[in-house]
């Protein structure tokens, strides 16, 4: 902890304004994912809804460690980590209701796009294909030399894929700028943890891979921010990749079609206990004097800004039948 | 011009466009200090070092997957998979990510995946595989198949500079056994190009890799035996397919018979002979024949390799029965 000239603590380093950014994006991780639900539940929405409440921590404070020039390759419960790399609520709402205007003119949904401006190269459905996709741009930035590290993430359940394994050895033996991080949040779709690795820890994996593991509570997004802090520090510096698996619970089910029945509720209801933003509100709160004006400034700004983009969404047309067939290969 | 064995003259292919683009780069298993299963790749570590000659770990998915990416990020990489076989362990990437990458994202994905194809090697059910079916479905993949030294330096240098994902099957076969011209200068061979090897007006054989040879030969015997001519259509890229080539000696001839050594359910033929019938229904004197791999894995040793892989007595035999029909 450190501490200015006038007393006041900075966790991890950062500013009182930094902190409150990192408040902001938490809240605005949750309510999107709220209207996300709400649109859902209207009928409104095109396919299914994967929300990431109770990883809202996991996903700010990891990608609040990465600069403009890095690179997320993010996953389904991470909207969060495509907000904190600056991606557009316009752009987040177009391409979850499979508008003309998304990023993927209406061919992919949700997550699923990719936005090289802002170096962010969305998942698909097969849960850790995207690992050694990631890697090879690692490689790739290292051959042009553009001093990035790539973040990318799995779940508990992903990580068992053979992708795993393959693209984070890989990764370790070339010494690749590369961050992964597993979003360990009890369940993948029904299955408890228990059921998907022997193993107490995800991170121990790292020793079989000669590179770093560490556990962290991921519902503490200061936690989360200066552990992968020090992984993308690491690899920038050449040293190769971290593995970091961030404890959460998924406090939703798989998707909004799921009521998620088979999880015990005292089980959620332990983990309600240390909702990531009521936590780092708390934090605010006791040691940075967060007002409560400024908690309703964010929150009426939060909800203007989700209302706007829901509005130009539901404005712009859906995509024209003949385009379906353009575009398979490229020129 | 130059002679140059087939597998010389791919090699020479890649090492031009090694020189010419620096965003070019080679990954796979052995390829570098060992030069490569078949030493396609013999001599380029110490020509382009080891940043662009990459041996890679044992894992065909993070091969292929990591060429994905590069690719996103502007590179070209040219994976090899040391045994088409092996193509099975990236199936994945290849079908998930490199085949939809530019429909959904509308980036392009300049990447090539050799693949060293076929049998008559006497390499048993692992490494005598043709694998071009399983991706020939796909959209958004492409697939090329030289049968020549020159096409098979023509048809490395463009895929290398097609914005898709390319896979390039190299036939083992012909690796070493075929030689011919090949000229020095630079030059393509455009993908989704066929080209006529021999003219006849009496039968169409519509074929591709090894098998263009077999063909090649039992049209000489059946024009010497029998006075049959037979047009031998080497059809080069599978996907996309020529099918203006296809229809115009379809056309001519009225007879079409398909040839490969792939597998015969499923396989390319059976696209190309449903695509006949309802393209020139009305041009065939006869219905469309297929010859292909029998249907079970291709076996180790000779004599039942020999029964169960197309050969030229039983092109001859197809094209001879076509030709009476």
């Amino acid at each position: 902890m450190q501490k200015d000239e006038t007393g006041q603590k900075h966790p991890a380093g950062l500013t009182r304004e930094q902190l409150l950014e990192l408040y902001y994006y938490l809240r605005l991780t949750r309510a999107c994912d709220d209207a996300i639900l709400r649109l859902y539940k209207q009928g409104k929405m095109v396919g299914g809804a994967y929300t990431g409440n109770g990883n809202e921590a996991t996903a700010v404070g990891s990608s609040y460690a990465l600069r403009r020039e890095d690179y997320l390759f993010p996953m389904h419960r991470d909207l969060g980590a495509h907000l904190v790399k600056g991606q557009s609520l316009r752009n987040i709402f177009f391409q979850q209701l499979g508008r003309a205007g998304s990023l993927t003119r209406g061919r992919d949904g949700t997550g699923h796009y990719a936005d090289p401006e802002l170096r962010i190269y969305g998942n698909v459905s097969h849960l850790a294909a995207m690992i050694p996709v990631a890697v090879g741009a690692a490689l790739a930035s290292r051959m042009k030399k553009q001093n990035a590290v790539v973040l990318n993430y799995i779940g508990d359940g992903g990580c068992n894929v053979g992708d795993f394994h393959e693209g984070l050895n890989m990764a370790a033996v070339m010494k690749l700028p590369f961050v992964l991080i597993v979003e360990n949040n009890q369940f993948a779709y029904s299955t408890p943890v228990a059921r998907q690795h022997a193993a107490a820890r995800i991170s121990d994996r790292a020793a079989g891979y000669g590179i770093p593991g560490f556990t962290i509570d991921g519902t503490d997004v200061l936690q989360v921010f200066e552990t992968t802090r020090t992984a993308v520090e690491r690899a920038r510096r050449g040293e190769g990749p971290t593995l970091i698996e961030s404890v959460t619970m998924r406090m939703h089910g798989h998707s909004a079609s799921d009521d998620a029945s088979y999880v015990p509720g005292d089980l959620l209801e332990s983990w309600r206990s240390k909702d990531p933003l009521a936590r780092f509100e708390a934090v605010l709160v006791s040691g940075y004097s967060l007002t409560t004006a400024e908690k309703e400034s964010t929150g009426q700004r939060i909800h203007d800004e989700i209302e706007e983009a829901i509005h130009a969404a539901m404005e712009d047309p859906a995509p024209l039948p003949e385009t379906a067939t353009e575009g398979v290969y490229a020129l | 011009m130059a002679t140059m064995t087939y597998i010389e003259a791919l090699a020479r292919g890649m090492w031009e466009e090694m020189e010419r683009d620096p965003s070019v780069f080679l990954i796979g298993e052995d390829i570098g200090a060992y030069g490569g299963a078949f030493k396609a790749t013999k001599g380029f570590l110490e020509h382009f070092g080891e940043e662009r000659v990459i041996d890679s770990t044992l894992s065909e998915a993070a091969i292929v997957g990591a060429s994905v990416g590069a690719a996103l990020l502007g590179m070209r990489p040219v994976a090899e998979m040391q045994f088409a076989d092996f193509v099975t362990c990236g199936f994945n990437q290849l079908v998930v990510n490199a085949a939809k990458t530019h429909y959904r994202w509308h980036l392009p994905v300049p990447m090539v995946v050799r693949l060293p194809t076929g049998g008559y090697i006497h390499g048993g059910p692992y490494h005598s595989e043709s694998p071009e079916a399983w991706f020939f479905h796909v959209p958004g993949l492409k697939i090329v198949a030289p049968s020549t030294p020159h096409d098979a330096k023509g048809l490395m240098k463009a895929a290398i500079r097609d914005n898709n994902p390319v896979i390039f099957l190299e036939f083992k076969y012909l690796d070493r056994r075929m030689k011919g011209d090949v000229p020095e200068e630079d030059y393509t061979v455009p993908i989704g190009k066929g080209v006529v090897r021999r003219e006849g007006s009496d039968l169409a054989v519509l074929t591709y890799g090894s098998t263009v040879h077999f063909a090649l030969d039992a049209a000489e015997r059946l024009s010497k035996q029998e006075g049959i001519e037979a047009s031998i259509v080497d059809l080069r890229s599978l996907a996309p397919l020529d099918k203006e080539l296809i229809r115009d000696v379809v056309r001519q001839t009225g007879k079409a018979l398909v040839v490969h050594e792939d597998h015969l359910t499923g396989g390319v033929g059976a696209e190309i002979a449903a695509w006949i019938t309802e393209d020139s229904f009305q041009a065939l004197d006869a219905p469309v024949r297929r010859i292909g791999a029998a249907d079970v894995p291709i076996p180790f040793a000779p004599p039942l390799e020999e029964v169960v892989l197309p050969t030229t007595a039983g092109i001859f035999k197809a094209m001879h029965d076509l030709a009476r029909y």
